[in-house]
């Protein structure tokens, strides 16, 4: 369990996974350091994963049938008041929000959508994810699992496809960017390479006075947004759009211009971060690797030299070896320059595949068969040497106690085929960092970072974005790049890197009079809605076409609807309740309960419907009247605010809670918009 | 804002043996007034009728004219249902008793609809044996009509405005057992673990019960000086132990020790286990029923629970004999005695 799959980080510090008893917390604690008491997160992480696997073997959660629907919780003691003043329990029930590694305030923009208010929506986004537009088309949108309408009804709110609607409807939004103070602080920033995570640092430093100097290798900034995503994916204006409106906020661009020395620069700088992604696509060393180097191709560098338009053609029949994104990206490309059959094949069964299920899905739309449990053996080689086929091996999987194994059947088969394109993983590199600087690598030459400041073992260079800890996604690498701005901001004003902000939050009542809300609790109750596609046959034939056409107005605002406002948090006084069970009455999802209080294994299961959801949280009010207590299982309530308009007394209130992340915008606030 | 229920519900919802959850027994959103205990009774019929797998087209929901009245619009959507004129619903349910047996007959009706205006219908209905179960939303007011005193009302509680009431109150409990009627329990909105078992074994009990649930009306008589009000009954209820309702060919589960519970058989052989404060209470014994009324009345207590049954009763259809079959579904030949018939009719008249 040495990954970081039972712990997360929120608010700068780690937290734990499971759903532990509030008695609990105090033993398990929320910050990593200070409960394990070492200072090292590294070291940190395998004392907490002991604490855990201990705890998760009282934590079973017993099968879910007809008649067991138990759950083993630890804990003796009788659960107690939820905290709410700890912004934290509130910021977790807005489910996208709270798994967005920006923590974008999602139901809020989807509520300036519906109220057509672009311009605001698209700065909402703009302050915590910087790249709306781009991530609006390209974002591995972890908020959309996490959206609760994915429990309560069907399919998640379209987040991402949203998002992408606050750019295409916006105006002009330069008024609004926060200003850049003339006279600088002094302090002078190096940025290696100018992708997602450099930009974002860019970003976050400019306004604060820093002078920052971006260094890329290539002739134009953007990293992988630019040389990898490909353009039907992501239009050019969109990613000049956004990312040279970071550059015109101040930034000197060095563009062509590679490191090869860390130590040659790190001297006229105050801070550097490095931000040069992770660049080394990994090479298949199978039989005839070197014989028909020629016609097999490592997937990013091919989907570079494309993007600079060094390679204009492929051969007829292709085969693209991988299962994740950038498989899919070659395949699509692939087709698009005049290949008339490709395949994709991919070791796991495609159930296992790495590609997000709608980049699958693109792929097999355009006619791309995936090849699965198909291993790469050998390639082949005509009798002048040129490669005309690849020999695969057949796998099965095989499942033991969770585990996955893929087991040869010795079944072979030949495909044949002009070109091969690789895109089996990445990897970082760092030879332009000398050894002896005082930066520490680990055993597979990855830097030593810490998860909180994204310090390296030299105080003044910070890493962040895929060079950090290797491939992620668009959106870490922007989530990185705040954190690095801050620990930035912090070791340039001599402030410990772990005396770090506090999110801003409010709790704000919605109540406007009797019988009156000031938010719009009448979500649509249809399906999710798909966006519009170009014409296909067009589209496969011209690699620049966007192949998404995005919502238009209409279906944007129709999918705003379904949002279920998250964010509008219940509110409970115990000591306006009358017990007359109004809300328990109207609640349409049974959230609520009044009950003794007991154990929280045995209060979950004693709630009107059995509280199954561990990552769920219960709401759990202070001791009424009649003894007993308030339980709302947080997992299932659509937010209707039925609950505060039913309660004769107030007891429930519908309160608006309003968290910003921690960013250095914060610090200075982008303009408030001017009201005509 | 829509104060309209979502339709959609909880995923994991728990199903009864039609396959329906708890929300398929529901009602239009209810307009009565926040807290209000109508409410929350109407919540109790749905989950005593969910539990009991009743099918809701073979319910009809009559009432007369009251807040409590206007209740059966906010349960049992698929049912029938007639709302009738001020204190007339016993009536109706009286016809409609004779005319179909077939259907489960829930009565909805308040302390003004029962015990002021409709008194005289209450008693004969009770009188009959009509068979059906016949709330009382006991809220010592008439709610609808702003908050008049009616004829429950204790006679130290004051209305909200500080008026003095100076009639003593009706007991319909005991007025009910002394009239005959075959299920008598006493309870209150605000206590679901025990009201929903008394409504499960009145629904399968065959002849009159009633129910006389207090319910406290949240706008006019919930004030400091009301003896309807949640603070007060929470106060001054003596729940009679508890109550489980067992289905028929189940297990009863609790055990209690000898002579602390009694067991009540019911029409369908299901059961009513009940939990005894008292080892010398009898609830088959009306004489000990009524005694033990005054006497926690006398204490300034309000006793609830099952107050009173006589499982052995004859149900009004049975009574007069009439035919099993509902009246509409009777063929031509049913009805009509034939010519032969006719003719010794004729002949003994003559
Ligand atoms: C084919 C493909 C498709 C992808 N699709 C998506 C997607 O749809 N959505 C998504 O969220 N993510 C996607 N990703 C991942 C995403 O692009 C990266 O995670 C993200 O760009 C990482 O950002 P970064 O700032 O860390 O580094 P990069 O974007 O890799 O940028 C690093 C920059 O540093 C420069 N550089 C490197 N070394 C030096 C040096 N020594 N001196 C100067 N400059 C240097 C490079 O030229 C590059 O411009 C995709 C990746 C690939 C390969
Ligand atoms: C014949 C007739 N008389 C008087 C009224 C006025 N009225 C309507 S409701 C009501 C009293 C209802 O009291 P109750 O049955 O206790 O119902 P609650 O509203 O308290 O639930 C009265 C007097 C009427 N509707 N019809
Ligand atoms: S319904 Fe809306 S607020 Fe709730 S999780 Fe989904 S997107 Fe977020
Ligand atoms: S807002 Fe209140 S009534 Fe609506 S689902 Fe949530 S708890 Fe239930
Ligand atoms: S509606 Fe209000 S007063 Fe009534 S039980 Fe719920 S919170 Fe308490
Ligand atoms: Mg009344």
């Amino acid at each position: 369990m040495s990954d970081k799959k039972y712990l997360f980080k929120r608010n700068n510090v780690w937290w734990v996974k499971l759903a532990v008893p509030l008695s609990l917390r105090s033993e398990l604690g929320y910050d990593l350091r200070r409960t394990t008491g070492e200072k090292d997160l590294d070291k940190a992480i395998p004392i907490r994963d002991k604490i855990i696997e201990e705890f998760k073997t009282e934590f079973q959660i017993r099968k879910v049938n007809a008649d067991d629907k138990g759950i083993v919780l630890r804990g003796t003691e009788h659960m107690q008041k939820t905290d709410i003043s700890d912004p934290q329990y509130f910021h977790k029930v807005v489910d996208c929000q709270y798994a967005c590694p920006a923590h974008t305030n999602v139901p809020e923009y989807i509520r300036l959508i519906a109220q057509k208010k672009y311009d605001d929506a698209y700065m909402l986004n703009w302050e915590s994810n910087v790249f709306p537009g781009i991530l609006g088309r390209t974002c591995d949108r972890p908020c959309e699992p996490a959206c609760r309408r994915g429990r309560t009804h069907d399919k998640p709110v379209a987040i991402c496809r949203l998002k992408r609607v606050t750019y295409d409807y916006k105006n002009d939004i330069d008024p609004y960017l926060p200003d850049i103070p003339k006279v600088k602080n002094g302090k002078k920033i190096g940025l290696i390479g100018a992708g997602p995570a450099s930009l974002t640092v860019a970003r976050d430093l400019l306004p604060l006075g820093y002078e920052v100097t971006i260094f890329e290798k290539d002739n134009k900034p953007g990293g992988l947004m630019r040389t990898n995503i490909p353009s039907f994916r992501l239009p050019a204006e969109v990613l000049d759009e956004e990312v040279y409106r970071i550059i015109k906020m101040g930034a000197e661009l060095k563009t062509n211009s590679y490191i090869d020395s860390l130590e040659k620069v790190i001297d006229s700088f105050d801070a550097v971060f490095v931000g040069t992604g992770a660049p080394k696509g990994k090479d298949l060393e199978i039989p005839g690797r070197k014989e028909a180097s020629e016609n097999i191709h490592i997937g990013i560098d091919w989907l570079t030299s494309i993007a600079f338009e060094h390679t204009k053609s492929i051969g007829k029949k292709v085969i693209v070896i991988g299962g994740g994104n950038t498989a899919m990206d070659c395949c699509r490309t692939a087709i698009r320059l005049g290949a008339d059959d490709v395949k994709v094949t991919v070791r796991s069964p495609k159930s296992d595949m790495k590609a997000s299920d709608w980049e699958l899905e693109e792929a097999i739309d355009e006619g791309i068969p995936i090849l699965d449990n198909t291993s790469p053996k050998e390639f082949l080689l005509d009798d002048e040497g040129k490669l005309k086929g690849m020999k695969f091996e057949k796998m099965e999987a095989q499942y033991t106690d969770g585990k996955r194994k893929l087991i040869p059947t010795g079944e072979e088969i030949i495909i044949e085929c002009d070109d091969v394109l690789l895109a089996i993983g990445q990897d970082n590199a760092f030879p332009w960092i000398e050894k002896n600087i005082g930066i520490d690598f680990n055993e597979w030459d990855c830097p030593i970072v810490d998860k909180t400041t994204m310090q390296s073992s030299h105080p003044k260079v910070f890493f962040g974005g895929d060079a950090a800890w290797g491939p992620e996604n668009i959106i870490w690498a922007v989530a990185h790049g705040h954190q690095a701005a801050i620990s930035i901001d912090n070791f340039c004003s001599e402030v410990d890197l772990f005396d770090r902000p506090p999110p801003l939050t409010n709790l704000v009542s919605q109540k406007m009079g009797i019988h009156e809300w000031s938010y719009d609790n009448d979500v649509s109750q249809e399906a999710r809605l798909e966006v519009p596609h170009a014409d296909l046959k067009q589209a496969l034939n011209d690699l620049k076409m966007e192949v998404e056409l995005g919502f238009d107005e209409k279906l944007a605002l129709d999918e705003a609807q379904r949002c279920l406002n998250c964010d509008m948090q219940t509110v409970f006084q115990e000591k306006l309740c009358i017990e007359c069970d109004a809300c328990v009455d109207i609640c349409p999802t049974d959230c609520i309960t009044f009950t003794t209080n007991d154990t929280e294994e045995k209060v979950r299961e004693k709630l009107r419907v059995p509280a199954l959801n561990l990552d769920q949280d219960l709401y759990v009010s202070g001791k009424l009247a009649t003894g007993r207590v308030m339980i709302k299982d947080e997992d299932m309530c659509v937010h209707c605010g039925l609950c505060a308009e039913r309660c004769p007394t107030g007891a429930w209130d519908i309160q608006k809670n309003n968290y910003i992340e921690a960013h250095n915008l914060n610090k200075s606030r982008v303009k408030a918009k001017e009201v005509a | 804002m829509s104060y309209f229920k979502p339709i959609n519900k909880h995923p994991n919802l728990e199903k009864n043996k039609l396959g329906l959850t708890r929300r398929d027994y529901e009602g239009g959103v209810s307009t009565l007034c926040a807290g209000c205990g109508h409410d929350s009774i109407s919540a109790c019929i749905i989950e005593a009728c969910f539990r009991l797998n009743i099918e809701a087209y073979k319910v009809a929901k009559l009432s007369g004219i009251g807040c409590s009245s206007k209740a059966p619009a906010y349960f049992l959507n698929a049912s029938h249902g007639f709302n009738s004129v001020h204190g007339r619903m016993p009536s109706i349910a009286t016809g409609a008793n004779c005319a179909n047996e077939d259907l489960l007959y829930l009565g909805v009706s308040g302390d003004g609809d029962s015990a002021s205006i409709g008194i005289g219908q209450f008693i004969h209905a009770i009188r009959r044996q009509v068979n059906m179960v016949y709330f009382v939303e006991n809220n010592g007011t008439y709610g609808l009509t702003k908050g008049q005193f009616s004829a429950t009302n204790d006679l130290e509680s004051k209305n909200k405005y500080g008026e003095d009431n100076l009639f003593p109150p009706i007991d319909l409990t005991s007025m009910a057992i002394q009239m005959g009627a075959s299920y008598v329990a006493r309870s209150f909105s605000g206590d679901r673990d025990q009201l929903v078992p008394l409504i499960m074994g009145a629904i399968q009990h065959k002849g009159f019960a009633l129910l006389d649930i207090i319910s406290p009306c949240v706008t006019f008589n919930n004030h400091d000086s009301s003896t309807k009000s949640y603070d007060y009954i929470r106060n001054h209820n003596e729940a009679m132990g508890k109550t489980d309702f067992v289905p028929l060919g189940e297990e009863i589960k609790t055990n209690y020790d000898d002579g602390s519970s009694v067991e009540v058989k019911l029409h369908d052989g299901s059961r009513l286990s009940l939990e005894k404060i008292d080892h010398n209470f009898d609830p088959t014994d009306a004489g000990k029923s009524l005694e033990l009324i005054r006497e926690k009345d006398k204490e300034g207590k309000i006793i609830t629970g099952l107050l009173y049954v006589d499982n052995k009763c004859k149900p009004l259809t049975e009574i007069m004999d009439l035919p099993d079959k509902p009246l509409n579904t009777l063929e031509q030949d049913e009805l009509c005695p034939g010519s032969e018939i006719l003719e010794e009719i004729n002949k003994g008249l003559s």
